[in-house]
Protein backbone atom coordinates (compact mmCIF):
# COMPACT_ATOMS: atom_id res chain seq x y z
CA UNK A 1 0.00 0.00 0.00
CA UNK A 2 1.45 3.34 -0.97
CA UNK A 3 0.26 6.57 0.57
CA UNK A 4 1.78 9.07 -1.80
CA UNK A 5 5.01 9.03 -3.65
CA UNK A 6 7.47 11.81 -3.47
CA UNK A 7 7.54 13.84 -0.33
CA UNK A 8 9.94 16.78 -0.61
CA UNK A 9 13.26 15.39 0.58
CA UNK A 10 13.55 16.39 4.19
CA UNK A 11 16.37 15.64 6.60
CA UNK A 12 16.14 15.94 10.34
CA UNK A 13 19.42 16.85 11.99
CA UNK A 14 20.18 17.51 15.63
CA UNK A 15 23.42 18.86 17.01
CA UNK A 16 24.17 18.85 20.71
CA UNK A 17 20.45 18.71 21.42
CA UNK A 18 19.42 18.73 25.09
CA UNK A 19 15.82 18.34 26.18
CA UNK A 20 14.26 19.36 29.42
CA UNK A 21 11.01 18.58 31.15
CA UNK A 22 10.18 21.44 33.47
CA UNK A 23 13.52 22.46 34.93
CA UNK A 24 15.07 18.99 34.67
CA UNK A 25 17.35 18.21 31.75
CA UNK A 26 16.55 14.63 30.72
CA UNK A 27 18.77 14.08 27.70
CA UNK A 28 21.71 16.05 26.45
CA UNK A 29 24.40 15.98 23.81
CA UNK A 30 22.27 14.28 21.17
CA UNK A 31 23.67 14.25 17.65
CA UNK A 32 21.73 12.48 14.96
CA UNK A 33 20.53 12.80 11.41
CA UNK A 34 17.53 11.13 9.84
CA UNK A 35 17.53 11.11 6.06
CA UNK A 36 14.52 10.70 3.77
CA UNK A 37 13.19 7.17 3.81
CA UNK A 38 14.78 6.39 7.17
CA UNK A 39 13.47 5.86 10.66
CA UNK A 40 14.97 6.62 14.05
CA UNK A 41 13.90 4.41 16.94
CA UNK A 42 14.20 5.87 20.42
CA UNK A 43 14.96 3.28 23.07
CA UNK A 44 15.37 3.58 26.77
CA UNK A 45 13.71 2.92 30.13
CA UNK A 46 10.61 4.77 31.30
CA UNK A 47 11.43 8.34 32.12
CA UNK A 48 14.49 8.41 29.90
CA UNK A 49 13.08 11.33 27.92
CA UNK A 50 11.69 9.65 24.80
CA UNK A 51 8.41 11.56 24.88
CA UNK A 52 10.20 14.75 25.86
CA UNK A 53 12.50 14.42 22.85
CA UNK A 54 9.50 13.88 20.56
CA UNK A 55 7.70 16.89 22.01
CA UNK A 56 10.85 18.94 21.51
CA UNK A 57 11.03 17.89 17.86
CA UNK A 58 7.31 18.69 17.54
CA UNK A 59 8.05 22.21 18.75
CA UNK A 60 5.97 22.07 21.93
CA UNK A 61 9.02 22.24 24.21
CA UNK A 62 12.01 24.46 23.61
CA UNK A 63 15.37 22.67 23.58
CA UNK A 64 17.49 23.30 26.68
CA UNK A 65 20.61 23.49 24.53
CA UNK A 66 21.71 22.69 21.02
CA UNK A 67 19.44 22.76 18.03
CA UNK A 68 17.58 20.64 15.53
CA UNK A 69 16.45 21.42 12.02
CA UNK A 70 14.32 19.94 9.28
CA UNK A 71 16.52 20.69 6.31
CA UNK A 72 14.64 21.11 3.08
CA UNK A 73 11.41 22.20 4.75
CA UNK A 74 9.70 25.33 3.50
CA UNK A 75 9.22 27.50 6.60
CA UNK A 76 6.24 29.29 5.01
CA UNK A 77 4.75 26.15 3.52
CA UNK A 78 2.08 23.92 5.03
CA UNK A 79 2.92 22.03 8.23
CA UNK A 80 5.02 18.92 7.63
CA UNK A 81 4.76 17.18 11.03
CA UNK A 82 2.43 14.50 12.29
CA UNK A 83 2.41 13.66 15.97
CA UNK A 84 0.94 10.35 17.12
CA UNK A 85 1.15 10.43 20.89
CA UNK A 86 -0.50 9.07 23.99
CA UNK A 87 -3.47 11.38 23.71
CA UNK A 88 -5.88 10.21 21.05
CA UNK A 89 -7.55 13.58 20.28
CA UNK A 90 -10.66 11.55 19.49
CA UNK A 91 -14.04 13.04 20.40
CA UNK A 92 -16.28 10.34 21.87
CA UNK A 93 -19.49 12.06 20.77
CA UNK A 94 -18.53 12.20 17.11
CA UNK A 95 -18.67 9.20 14.84
CA UNK A 96 -15.45 7.71 13.49
CA UNK A 97 -15.93 9.28 10.10
CA UNK A 98 -16.76 12.68 11.62
CA UNK A 99 -13.63 12.55 13.74
CA UNK A 100 -11.52 11.76 10.74
CA UNK A 101 -13.21 14.26 8.42
CA UNK A 102 -12.51 16.98 10.97
CA UNK A 103 -8.78 16.27 10.83
CA UNK A 104 -8.97 16.08 7.06
CA UNK A 105 -10.47 19.58 6.88
CA UNK A 106 -8.11 21.02 9.47
CA UNK A 107 -4.86 19.41 8.30
CA UNK A 108 -5.48 19.45 4.57
CA UNK A 109 -6.23 16.73 2.05
CA UNK A 110 -4.08 14.87 -0.42
CA UNK A 111 -3.92 11.49 1.26
CA UNK A 112 -6.43 8.72 1.58
CA UNK A 113 -10.14 9.34 1.55
CA UNK A 114 -11.48 9.04 5.16
CA UNK A 115 -13.35 5.81 4.41
CA UNK A 116 -10.26 4.31 2.78
CA UNK A 117 -8.15 5.39 5.76
CA UNK A 118 -10.58 3.66 8.14
CA UNK A 119 -10.36 0.52 6.02
CA UNK A 120 -6.57 0.75 6.15
CA UNK A 121 -6.56 0.70 9.96
CA UNK A 122 -9.22 -2.00 10.10
CA UNK A 123 -12.15 0.12 11.27
CA UNK A 124 -14.01 0.38 7.96
CA UNK A 125 -17.30 -1.27 9.07
CA UNK A 126 -17.57 0.99 12.14
CA UNK A 127 -17.47 4.32 10.27
CA UNK A 128 -20.85 5.52 11.55
CA UNK A 129 -20.36 4.43 15.16
CA UNK A 130 -19.75 7.00 17.90
CA UNK A 131 -16.05 6.95 18.75
CA UNK A 132 -16.95 6.68 22.45
CA UNK A 133 -17.85 3.00 21.94
CA UNK A 134 -14.38 2.07 20.72
CA UNK A 135 -11.94 0.05 22.78
CA UNK A 136 -8.55 1.53 23.69
CA UNK A 137 -6.87 -0.25 20.79
CA UNK A 138 -9.55 0.80 18.32
CA UNK A 139 -9.24 4.40 19.49
CA UNK A 140 -5.52 4.22 18.77
CA UNK A 141 -6.27 2.87 15.31
CA UNK A 142 -8.69 5.73 14.65
CA UNK A 143 -6.06 8.18 15.83
CA UNK A 144 -3.56 6.54 13.48
CA UNK A 145 -5.93 6.96 10.54
CA UNK A 146 -5.46 10.72 10.97
CA UNK A 147 -1.90 10.32 9.68
CA UNK A 148 -3.17 8.67 6.52
CA UNK A 149 -5.71 11.27 5.38
CA UNK A 150 -3.11 14.06 5.31
CA UNK A 151 0.27 13.10 3.89
CA UNK A 152 3.11 14.77 5.74
CA UNK A 153 6.79 13.85 5.46
CA UNK A 154 7.62 13.65 9.16
CA UNK A 155 5.96 11.24 11.58
CA UNK A 156 6.70 11.55 15.29
CA UNK A 157 5.36 8.41 16.92
CA UNK A 158 5.19 7.93 20.66
CA UNK A 159 4.65 4.26 21.53
CA UNK A 160 2.74 3.71 18.28
CA UNK A 161 1.94 0.11 19.15
CA UNK A 162 0.62 0.77 22.67
CA UNK A 163 -2.76 -0.92 23.28
CA UNK A 164 -2.65 -2.60 19.87
CA UNK A 165 -2.95 -6.35 19.29
CA UNK A 166 -0.36 -8.28 17.31
CA UNK A 167 -2.20 -7.63 14.04
CA UNK A 168 -2.24 -3.94 14.97
CA UNK A 169 1.51 -4.00 15.55
CA UNK A 170 2.05 -5.54 12.14
CA UNK A 171 -0.25 -2.93 10.64
CA UNK A 172 1.71 -0.07 12.24
CA UNK A 173 4.95 -1.55 10.93
CA UNK A 174 3.43 -1.82 7.45
CA UNK A 175 2.22 1.78 7.53
CA UNK A 176 5.59 3.06 8.70
CA UNK A 177 7.29 1.07 5.97
CA UNK A 178 4.96 2.53 3.33
CA UNK A 179 5.61 5.97 4.73
CA UNK A 180 9.37 5.49 4.48
CA UNK A 181 8.99 4.07 0.96
CA UNK A 182 7.29 7.30 -0.03
CA UNK A 183 10.34 9.23 1.14
CA UNK A 184 9.05 10.28 4.53
CA UNK A 185 10.94 10.08 7.80
CA UNK A 186 9.79 8.67 11.13
CA UNK A 187 10.99 9.11 14.67
CA UNK A 188 9.40 6.51 16.93
CA UNK A 189 9.69 5.81 20.64
CA UNK A 190 8.91 2.16 21.04
CA UNK A 191 9.96 -0.84 23.08
CA UNK A 192 8.76 -3.30 20.48
CA UNK A 193 10.96 -4.31 17.61
CA UNK A 194 9.48 -3.04 14.36
CA UNK A 195 9.98 -5.49 11.52
CA UNK A 196 11.28 -2.87 9.10
CA UNK A 197 14.40 -3.43 7.05
CA UNK A 198 17.29 -2.99 9.48
CA UNK A 199 19.29 -0.99 6.97
CA UNK A 200 16.84 1.87 7.14
CA UNK A 201 16.46 2.00 10.89
CA UNK A 202 18.81 3.69 13.29
CA UNK A 203 18.55 3.34 17.04
CA UNK A 204 19.09 6.01 19.62
CA UNK A 205 19.52 4.87 23.19
CA UNK A 206 18.46 7.36 25.86
CA UNK A 207 19.02 7.41 29.58
CA UNK A 208 21.90 4.93 29.76
CA UNK B 1 -11.56 28.94 5.07
CA UNK B 2 -12.37 25.24 5.16
CA UNK B 3 -10.42 24.39 8.34
CA UNK B 4 -11.86 27.51 10.01
CA UNK B 5 -15.43 26.49 9.25
CA UNK B 6 -14.68 22.89 10.24
CA UNK B 7 -13.63 23.94 13.74
CA UNK B 8 -16.79 26.02 14.26
CA UNK B 9 -19.00 23.22 12.91
CA UNK B 10 -17.33 20.60 15.10
CA UNK B 11 -17.62 22.67 18.28
CA UNK B 12 -21.28 23.43 17.64
CA UNK B 13 -22.01 19.79 16.82
CA UNK B 14 -20.22 18.55 19.94
CA UNK B 15 -22.08 21.00 22.17
CA UNK B 16 -25.46 20.11 20.69
CA UNK B 17 -24.79 16.38 21.11
CA UNK B 18 -23.65 16.61 24.70
CA UNK B 19 -27.00 18.21 25.36
CA UNK B 20 -27.72 20.22 28.44
CA UNK B 21 -24.25 21.59 29.00
CA UNK B 22 -24.88 24.92 27.35
CA UNK B 23 -28.46 25.07 28.64
CA UNK B 24 -27.22 25.35 32.23
CA UNK B 25 -25.68 28.72 31.40
CA UNK B 26 -28.99 30.00 30.05
CA UNK B 27 -30.71 28.71 33.17
CA UNK B 28 -28.14 30.45 35.34
CA UNK B 29 -28.72 33.69 33.41
CA UNK B 30 -32.49 33.45 33.89
CA UNK B 31 -32.09 32.45 37.55
CA UNK B 32 -30.13 35.59 38.36
CA UNK B 33 -32.95 37.61 36.85
CA UNK B 34 -35.53 35.68 38.84
CA UNK B 35 -33.67 35.91 42.14
CA UNK B 36 -33.16 39.68 42.08
CA UNK B 37 -36.85 40.64 42.41
CA UNK B 38 -37.07 38.41 45.47
CA UNK B 39 -34.04 40.11 46.97
CA UNK B 40 -35.04 43.73 46.41
CA UNK B 41 -38.80 43.39 46.63
CA UNK B 42 -41.61 43.68 44.10
CA UNK B 43 -41.22 47.43 43.52
CA UNK B 44 -41.80 47.59 39.74
CA UNK B 45 -40.40 51.09 39.35
CA UNK B 46 -37.20 50.26 41.19
CA UNK B 47 -36.84 46.99 39.24
CA UNK B 48 -37.29 48.75 35.92
CA UNK B 49 -34.66 51.29 36.91
CA UNK B 50 -32.19 48.58 37.95
CA UNK B 51 -32.99 46.22 35.09
CA UNK B 52 -30.16 47.26 32.68
CA UNK B 53 -27.60 46.62 35.37
CA UNK B 54 -29.17 43.33 36.39
CA UNK B 55 -29.37 42.02 32.82
CA UNK B 56 -25.71 42.83 32.28
CA UNK B 57 -24.56 41.36 35.59
CA UNK B 58 -26.45 38.16 34.75
CA UNK B 59 -24.90 38.00 31.27
CA UNK B 60 -21.48 38.92 32.64
CA UNK B 61 -21.49 36.19 35.29
CA UNK B 62 -22.86 33.47 33.06
CA UNK B 63 -20.38 34.14 30.28
CA UNK B 64 -17.52 34.17 32.80
CA UNK B 65 -18.69 30.84 34.21
CA UNK B 66 -18.65 29.16 30.81
CA UNK B 67 -15.15 30.35 29.97
CA UNK B 68 -13.23 27.41 31.31
CA UNK B 69 -14.90 25.16 28.77
CA UNK B 70 -13.45 27.05 25.82
CA UNK B 71 -10.17 25.10 25.55
CA UNK B 72 -10.39 22.61 28.42
CA UNK B 73 -11.77 19.57 26.57
CA UNK B 74 -9.49 20.07 23.58
CA UNK B 75 -6.50 20.40 25.87
CA UNK B 76 -7.30 17.28 27.86
CA UNK B 77 -7.68 14.93 24.91
CA UNK B 78 -4.67 16.31 23.06
CA UNK B 79 -6.60 18.04 20.27
CA UNK B 80 -5.15 21.44 21.14
CA UNK B 81 -1.61 20.05 20.88
CA UNK B 82 -2.32 18.60 17.44
CA UNK B 83 -3.97 21.82 16.29
CA UNK B 84 -0.57 23.48 16.65
CA UNK B 85 0.41 21.63 13.49
CA UNK B 86 -2.88 22.31 11.71
CA UNK B 87 -2.99 23.98 8.34
CA UNK B 88 -4.10 27.29 9.83
CA UNK B 89 -2.43 29.56 12.37
CA UNK B 90 -3.33 29.09 16.04
CA UNK B 91 -4.82 32.59 16.14
CA UNK B 92 -7.43 31.53 13.59
CA UNK B 93 -8.08 28.33 15.55
CA UNK B 94 -8.76 30.54 18.58
CA UNK B 95 -10.97 32.88 16.56
CA UNK B 96 -13.00 29.93 15.25
CA UNK B 97 -13.42 28.57 18.77
CA UNK B 98 -14.39 32.03 20.05
CA UNK B 99 -17.08 32.34 17.38
CA UNK B 100 -18.41 28.87 18.18
CA UNK B 101 -18.35 29.66 21.89
CA UNK B 102 -20.25 32.90 21.31
CA UNK B 103 -22.88 31.07 19.25
CA UNK B 104 -23.28 28.47 21.99
CA UNK B 105 -23.16 30.58 25.13
CA UNK B 106 -23.97 34.20 24.30
CA UNK B 107 -26.64 33.76 21.64
CA UNK B 108 -28.87 31.55 23.84
CA UNK B 109 -28.59 34.18 26.61
CA UNK B 110 -29.75 36.88 24.24
CA UNK B 111 -32.61 34.65 23.15
CA UNK B 112 -33.59 34.25 26.81
CA UNK B 113 -33.60 38.00 27.48
CA UNK B 114 -37.40 38.33 27.02
CA UNK B 115 -37.85 36.18 30.13
CA UNK B 116 -35.71 38.58 32.13
CA UNK B 117 -37.50 41.55 30.62
CA UNK B 118 -40.80 40.22 31.98
CA UNK B 119 -39.35 39.43 35.42
CA UNK B 120 -37.75 42.86 35.71
CA UNK B 121 -40.72 44.86 34.38
CA UNK B 122 -38.78 46.35 31.45
CA UNK B 123 -40.64 48.44 28.91
CA UNK B 124 -40.38 47.62 25.22
CA UNK B 125 -37.82 50.33 24.36
CA UNK B 126 -35.49 49.27 27.18
CA UNK B 127 -35.85 45.64 26.21
CA UNK B 128 -34.84 46.30 22.60
CA UNK B 129 -31.90 48.38 23.75
CA UNK B 130 -30.86 45.59 26.13
CA UNK B 131 -30.89 43.02 23.31
CA UNK B 132 -28.86 45.32 21.09
CA UNK B 133 -26.39 46.09 23.87
CA UNK B 134 -25.91 42.37 24.63
CA UNK B 135 -25.47 41.56 20.93
CA UNK B 136 -22.77 44.19 20.60
CA UNK B 137 -21.07 43.63 23.96
CA UNK B 138 -20.95 39.85 24.47
CA UNK B 139 -18.37 39.22 21.70
CA UNK B 140 -15.95 41.35 23.72
CA UNK B 141 -16.62 39.24 26.83
CA UNK B 142 -16.03 35.96 24.99
CA UNK B 143 -12.93 37.25 23.20
CA UNK B 144 -11.42 38.58 26.42
CA UNK B 145 -12.31 35.34 28.09
CA UNK B 146 -10.40 33.42 25.43
CA UNK B 147 -7.19 35.07 26.63
CA UNK B 148 -7.90 34.07 30.24
CA UNK B 149 -8.87 30.54 29.20
CA UNK B 150 -5.75 30.15 27.05
CA UNK B 151 -3.44 31.30 29.85
CA UNK B 152 -4.98 28.96 32.41
CA UNK B 153 -5.67 25.92 30.24
CA UNK B 154 -2.60 24.02 31.39
CA UNK B 155 -3.57 24.45 35.05
CA UNK B 156 -5.45 21.38 36.14
CA UNK B 157 -8.78 22.29 37.72
CA UNK B 158 -8.10 25.93 36.93
CA UNK B 159 -11.89 26.38 36.80
CA UNK B 160 -12.38 29.85 38.21
CA UNK B 161 -8.94 31.32 37.64
CA UNK B 162 -9.72 32.51 34.12
CA UNK B 163 -12.82 34.51 35.17
CA UNK B 164 -10.96 36.11 38.06
CA UNK B 165 -8.08 36.95 35.73
CA UNK B 166 -10.14 38.72 33.10
CA UNK B 167 -12.81 40.25 35.34
CA UNK B 168 -10.95 43.55 35.80
CA UNK B 169 -10.38 43.78 32.04
CA UNK B 170 -14.04 43.19 31.34
CA UNK B 171 -15.31 46.02 33.52
CA UNK B 172 -15.37 48.58 30.64
CA UNK B 173 -17.66 46.20 28.75
CA UNK B 174 -20.00 46.17 31.72
CA UNK B 175 -19.94 49.99 32.08
CA UNK B 176 -20.67 50.75 28.43
CA UNK B 177 -23.01 47.78 28.13
CA UNK B 178 -25.25 49.18 30.87
CA UNK B 179 -24.70 52.69 29.51
CA UNK B 180 -25.99 51.60 26.12
CA UNK B 181 -29.32 50.68 27.71
CA UNK B 182 -29.81 53.70 29.97
CA UNK B 183 -27.56 56.48 31.11
CA UNK B 184 -29.55 57.60 34.13
CA UNK B 185 -30.42 61.25 34.67
CA UNK B 186 -29.34 63.91 32.20
CA UNK B 187 -29.29 63.84 28.39
CA UNK B 188 -29.61 60.41 26.76
CA UNK B 189 -26.14 59.22 25.77
CA UNK B 190 -26.94 55.59 25.21
CA UNK B 191 -26.12 55.88 21.51
CA UNK B 192 -22.58 57.02 22.28
CA UNK B 193 -22.16 54.25 24.82
CA UNK B 194 -23.29 51.71 22.24
CA UNK B 195 -20.70 52.98 19.76
CA UNK B 196 -17.97 52.76 22.39
CA UNK B 197 -19.13 49.26 23.26
CA UNK B 198 -18.92 48.30 19.59
CA UNK B 199 -15.42 49.77 19.44
CA UNK B 200 -14.33 47.73 22.46
CA UNK B 201 -15.82 44.58 20.93
CA UNK B 202 -14.05 45.08 17.62
CA UNK B 203 -10.67 45.87 19.16
CA UNK B 204 -10.82 42.95 21.59
CA UNK B 205 -12.06 40.50 18.95
CA UNK B 206 -9.19 41.52 16.68
CA UNK B 207 -6.41 41.39 19.26
CA UNK B 208 -7.36 38.64 21.70
CA UNK B 209 -6.96 35.68 19.28
CA UNK B 210 -3.35 36.74 18.79
CA UNK B 211 -2.73 36.94 22.53
CA UNK B 212 -4.53 33.67 23.24
CA UNK B 213 -2.65 31.89 20.43
CA UNK B 214 0.63 33.11 21.87
CA UNK B 215 -0.33 31.73 25.28
CA UNK B 216 -1.33 28.35 23.84
CA UNK B 217 1.70 28.00 21.60
CA UNK B 218 4.17 28.85 24.33
CA UNK B 219 2.59 26.64 26.99
CA UNK B 220 4.51 23.49 27.88
CA UNK B 221 3.27 20.69 30.02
Amino acid sequence: MTLRQGFPPLTLTATGLACRRGERVLVEGLDFAVEPGRALLLKGPNGAGKTTLLMTLYGAIRPAAGAYAFEGADPDGPPFLHLFGHQSAVKPRLSLIENLSFWLSVNGSGGLDPHAALDAVGLGPLARLDAGYLSAGQTRRLSLARLLVTPRPVWLLDEPTAALDTQGEAMVARLIEAHLDAGGIAVAATHLPLPIGAARVAELRLGS
Amino acid sequence: MKPFAAIIARDVRLALRSGGDWLTLVLFFVMVGIVVPFAIGPDRELLARLSPGIVWIAAFLSSLLGLDRLFRADHEDGTLLLLRAADLPMSLVVLAKVIAHWLLTALPLIAATPLLAVMLAMDMATFLKAVLSLLVGTPALVALGAVGAAVTVTIRRGGLIAPVLILPLAIPVLIFGVGAISTGPGPDQSGTALLLLAAISLIVAALSPLAAALAINSSED
